[in-house]
């Protein structure tokens, strides 16, 4: 057994050993270094929009052009960067060491996912530069204007369709695995928290994305045959369109958020000595959440023009989805109390995911009642929910996980006190970035705007600052992660003592991940 | 020994399993498409019916019974390999695809046919009718296109797994790709038994 | 230490010998169940003759009522297309149940939907 994956000797050459690997490890590390190479771009983006934002009446770029930028930056955020996210590169990588297996059900599936997911993405960028240019609609590509606009839809919305096609794949994949790869042992009661996530997110994954295939398709066939089936003058309605984008939207917001609340149940234990608290709810609260996250959708339509029923079913049906992540809120506070503390990095991206998950949570809410909802819908106040929970939830949560990973994946620890000073710099910016959004919403600013009037200059100066100071967290964190590449300390089996068995293996793990194939006979979070 | 080492690195169950959870993934895709078509159809129901009575019943129904012989084919040709009978499998599944080129073709004339009477997307005759009528030919063209589609990947994958019995590549003792493509196969037939009475059946 | 795993005694550390055996049970039971060629053709023909019968109901005119008719047979047929053609019949128990998750997933989409168009 040679020393690690990385000296393993591959059926191709040097760098085709890792575009055409089969190892799910190297295809976990493929992934994490395309998803945040795009959430790269996606950073870019925004803090354009936000220098463009500064001031009231003052602008570097065109209206066109903001609204080219602002559907990219959803664009490239959602489905280039944290749909694949989490799954895709942490789950790749952890999830077969956590369950004892060698490997996933497919692996030439898997890495197949993957060029999917490249050539996909490889579309969406040559949209930007051909045709009629990058495309304008928003993320959400809303009838009428995605059939008309003249800018480069159907090649974009062609290769969101393959990137769609990746994530399902890899959940079948992810699927089978967990059913039939388990170790001697590994009952599901046995298998860690992350694990069972990544198996509800598989789900979401498997059942909602076709969904958005059909509706992205639908969008293509009608740019180039103009069939109607949104079109009021031949019958079609607009806001089928939105029901069938958000079937599939909907859930995958769960796709975002449901891996990383795996990923910080796990540190939680290791950073507090004590067994989870509430480990069968958790696991249930998972499953809950993907099944009643398909039951909502109608949320992002209350002022859409659709009946009266339909709102308050969705309503009532929209608070309903709230209790199983409260579950999780509870546990988690559960078990950090009387808890042997260490305040390592993945627990300081842990405790700023459960705050800022929990008031992007709580004004969900808000949203969530229709009388709130038609006062808040369109402005900025969504934006600031939206990204409370997927940057302040889900991307916190990443990285906590990348954190919490780093020394399994690449042998080596990160340096705890520039991690720790990134943090610092994440949290403020964040904050000073979108808690004056909500401000800005509840005062009626609108969203996709490319100006705004003079009244709400302040809150938007506060947030273009914190973009900064937002970034510079992020550059201090990635300069940590990847200096550590070369000059961190080299990290041993097990730097956490964790009991989970991703651990019980070497740092980085060999390509068959274990020497021999261990018999389970204790739970994940078993410190004894 | 020489069986159990064949089976080692090999996960019979896990492959079929698989192969249902992309079949599942079918089904969601289709259910978009009926999703759509259901709520045209409770809204311009009697504008439907007038619409499918521009609709070859004949037609849909031999395709119908040529995709239920198909489905049958299809089965018999596994049971042939489970019984080591190469070349009688091999028969089935060559009689498997030819079927489904006969369905093709019967499509081919059928689209041809309503092309030709000024029946399709953004024709100047379809626009000049009511929108249910619009919607239903969109439908018709749209569902009936996409699963031909489906028919031609799954001749393709029939086609592969063919040569693959030729060269034993598929054989007694380890069969699980031309089951799995049966199942694909056969999900292509179900999905037409419920596109023929909701486009062929509305009288 | 014994332990009992997939209803096979796991005596030894290897995890290839267990997994092994475990394989070569559910290989040896897929063997066992032959379904014979008759029972196909007698689906065959029952298909056939449920197409005969929703081509009549059709015919018979009742309106939406045909519909119902129609989208019933027509389960019918999916039905027996999944429980003898492929092979659902003999599958282990969980291949069973997994079927109604996207079923009930497609119900769920097409429900809530109506409650919408319904009440517009």
């Amino acid at each position: 057994m040679e020393a690690s994956f990385y000296h393993a000797k591959t059926r191709y050459p040097g760098i085709f050993g890792w575009l055409f690997t089969t190892d799910h490890k190297r295809i976990g590390l493929l992934y994490l270094i395309s998803t945040l190479s795009f959430f790269a771009v996606g950073v870019s983006l925004g803090l354009i929009m936000r220098l463009e934002l500064i001031r009231s009446g003052m602008h570097i770029i065109s209206a066109q052009t903001y609204n080219a930028i602002f559907t990219i930056h959803g664009v490239v955020m959602v489905f280039l960067f944290i749909i694949p996210g989490i799954p895709a590169s942490l789950g790749n990588f952890i999830m077969p060491l956590q369950i004892g297996a060698r490997d996933v059900a497919f692996p030439k599936i898997n890495i197949l996912s993957w060029w999917l997911f490249i050539i996909g993405g490889a579309l969406v960028v040559t949209s930007l530069f051909t045709g009629g240019g990058p495309l304008d609609t928003g993320w959400t590509f809303y009838i009428p204007y995605s059939i008309r606009t003249g800018t480069n839809v159907s090649l974009a919305v062609f290769g969101v369709f393959l990137i769609g096609l990746s994530s399902t794949l890899t959940g079948m994949n992810f699927l089978t695995t967990i059913f039939r790869l388990r170790a001697p042992g590994m009952t599901w009661k046995r298998m860690t928290l992350f694990t069972w996530a990544i198996y509800a997110t598989s789900w979401i994954q498997l059942l909602a994305t076709p969904v958005l295939a059909i509706t992205l398709l639908l969008i293509i066939i009608e740019r180039f045959f103009g069939v109607g089936f949104f079109d009021p003058a031949k019958g079609g309605d607009p806001i089928l369109f939105e029901h069938m984008f958000w079937i599939y939207s909907h859930p995958a917001v769960y796709i975002m958020i449901v891996p990383a609340m795996g990923a910080v149940t796990d540190i939680i234990p290791v950073f507090t000595r004590k067994n989870i608290f509430g480990y069968m709810a958790i696991a249930a609260s998972s499953l809950a959440i993907a099944f009643v996250g398909y039951l909502v959708w109608g949320h992002h339509m209350f002022t859409s023009g659709m009946s009266d029923t339909a709102r308050i079913i969705f309503s009532f049906l929209t608070f309903l989805v709230a209790v199983p992540s409260g579950v999780k809120v509870y546990s988690w506070i559960a078990s950090l109390y009387k808890g042997s503390i260490t305040l390592g990095a993945p627990l300081l991206y842990t405790l700023g995911f459960i705050f800022l998950f929990s008031i992007g949570g709580l004004t969900g809410l808000i949203q969530g009642a229709l009388a709130t909802n038609l006062h808040v819908h369109g402005t900025y106040f969504i934006v600031a929910h939206f990204h409370y929970v997927i940057f302040g939830g889900a991307v916190m949560g990443f990285f906590a996980g990348i954190h919490y990973w780093y020394p399994k994946m690449f042998g080596r620890m990160y340096e705890e006190h520039l991690a720790k000073l990134g943090w610092v710099f994440l949290f403020i910016g964040f904050n000073m970035l979108y808690f004056s959004m909500f401000v800005l919403g509840w005062e009626g600013m609108p969203r996709r705007y490319y100006d705004y009037l003079p009244r709400f200059n302040g809150p938007n100066l506060v947030s273009t600052i914190g973009s900064w100071i937002l970034a510079m967290g992020l550059i201090i964190m990635f300069y940590n992660l990847i200096h550590s590449l070369f000059a961190g300390a080299e990290a041993g089996d097990n730097p956490w003592g964790a009991a989970s068995l991703e651990w019980q293996t070497s740092s980085p793990p060999p390509t068959e991940n274990f020497e021999a194939i261990p018999v389970v006979t204790k739970g994940p979070y078993d410190f004894k | 020994m020489n069986e159990t080492a064949h089976i080692e690195h090999r996960d019979y169950v896990g492959a079929k399993l698989g192969m249902w959870l992309f079949l599942f993934t079918e089904i969601l895709l289709f259910g978009g498409m009926f999703l759509v078509y259901s709520v045209y159809r409770e809204v311009n129901t009697a504008d439907f019916h007038e619409a499918g009575m521009e609709m070859n019943m004949t037609i849909g129904a031999v395709n119908t019974l040529i995709l239920l012989t198909s489905s049958l084919t299809m089965a018999l040709s596994i049971s042939a390999i489970k019984r080591a009978a190469k070349m009688r499998s091999i028969l089935f599944q060559a009689v498997t695809i030819i079927l489904g080129i006969a369905f093709l073709v019967n499509k081919y004339f059928e689209w041809s046919d309503h092309i030709r009477h000024g029946f399709y997307p953004d024709s100047p005759k379809l626009l000049a009718m009511s929108h249910g009528k619009i919607l239903f030919f969109g439908l018709y063209y749209v569902m009936t296109g996409i699963h031909a589609l489906h028919v031609v990947i799954g001749i393709s994958i029939i086609g592969f797994i063919l040569i693959l019995t030729l060269r034993d590549s598929v054989s007694g003792t380890d069969y699980v790709k031309l089951e799995n493509a049966g199942l694909f196969w056969h999900l292509v037939d179900v999905i037409w038994i419920y596109l023929f009475p909701l486009f062929y059946l509305i009288l | 230490m014994v332990r009992t795993y997939f209803k096979i005694t796991v005596t030894e550390k290897s995890w290839a010998e267990a997994c092994l055996r475990k394989k070569i049970m559910e290989q040896k039971h897929e063997e066992r169940t032959h379904v014979p060629t008759r029972v196909f053709v007698i689906v065959w023909i029952a298909l056939v003759c449920l197409t005969g019968l929703t081509i009549k109901a059709a015919q018979m005119k009742m309106g939406e009522w045909s519909m119902v008719a129609n989208i019933v047979i027509a389960s019918t047929k999916a039905s027996l297309v999944l429980w003898f053609f492929m092979h659902l019949k003999y599958e282990k128990r969980v291949f069973k149940l997994l079927i109604f998750v996207p079923l009930i997933t497609v119900s769920i989409i097409i429900g809530l939907t109506f409650f919408d168009i319904w009440y517009r």
